[in-house]
């Protein structure tokens, strides 16, 4: 009896708290996504010869993880099989929280672009069992500075 | 040193090819901050501390790359990319690896 009360509780905690999180997340995400939307990421390998842009490395990461509802959700997916929505959202902000991070670096350089943008996805923390506990995503690319005009 | 991800800088040759260096870093983050993600496991949400700490030995590895590089007598290092992976429970290899080159 009192299992199943800490169960319902942290499944209850887990969808509130869980919800709030990301919705915040996702209107963070999208504001700041607006704002950098000047300095283009781009997956290209060369870069323009003309002018000499200089070359700086940068990255953007994010450890994020699951939410106890989440999670249950995902291990009842386990047994029907199909989309599991609640990592695909999970790993989208990620994603999209190291892109961005990653171009606020960017911009603190003065870069007008970045270059050869590549993800990175690890899970770093094996939950219980199987399950993903947390994921990290690195983002890294190159900055393409603008040559000072003389 | 220049370091980057791409495969050429425009307007710059390169000299000469020193190979491949690399630079490793494996860390493990103490208790105080698992409790903390254990606690995070239920709510959801960024976990601040292992991005800091993932961070924090990303720099470390790229300073190990540098060293090699450093000491193969390179001035830039260049398609460089990074890995991650999880070695044991509570502990993450980050590796950065790369090609040491002359510029002109």
């Amino acid at each position: 009896m009192y299992d199943v009360i800490v169960f319902l509780t942290l499944l209850l905690l887990g969808y509130g708290v869980g919800q709030f999180v990301e919705r915040r997340h996702y209107r963070s995400i999208i504001e700041r996504e607006a704002k950098y939307n000047a300095l283009p990421a781009i997956a290209s390998r060369y870069p323009p010869i003309e002018p000499h842009y200089s070359q700086v490395l940068v990255t953007g990461s994010t450890v994020v993880s699951v939410d106890y509802f989440k999670r249950f959700l995902a291990a009842l997916r386990n047994l029907f099989g199909g989309r599991v929505t609640s990592y695909e959202s999970l790993l989208d902000r990620a994603r999209r929280e190291s892109l961005l991070r990653m171009k606020e670096k960017s911009a603190a350089l003065g870069a007008s672009m970045v270059f050869n943008v590549k993800y990175e996805t690890a899970s770093i923390s094996k939950g219980a069992g199987n399950t993903i506990g947390s994921i990290e995503v690195l983002a890294y690319g190159t900055a393409l500075i603008e040559p000072h005009a003389e | 040193m220049l370091i980057s991800n791409l495969e050429l800088i425009p307007g710059r040759r390169v000299v000469e090819h020193l190979g491949l260096v690399q630079g490793s870093s494996v860390r493990a983050k103490h208790v105080g901050r698992d409790i903390m993600a254990s606690l995070k496991n239920v709510f959801g949400g960024e976990l601040k501390a292992y991005t800091e700490l993932l961070q924090e030995s990303r720099e470390e590895a790229m300073q190990r790359l540098q060293q090699q590089a450093e000491a193969v007598g390179a001035n830039a290092i260049l398609n460089v990319r990074f890995s991650t992976s999880s070695v044991a429970q509570g502990a993450a290899e980050i590796y950065v690896y790369g090609t040491a080159v002359i510029l002109e």
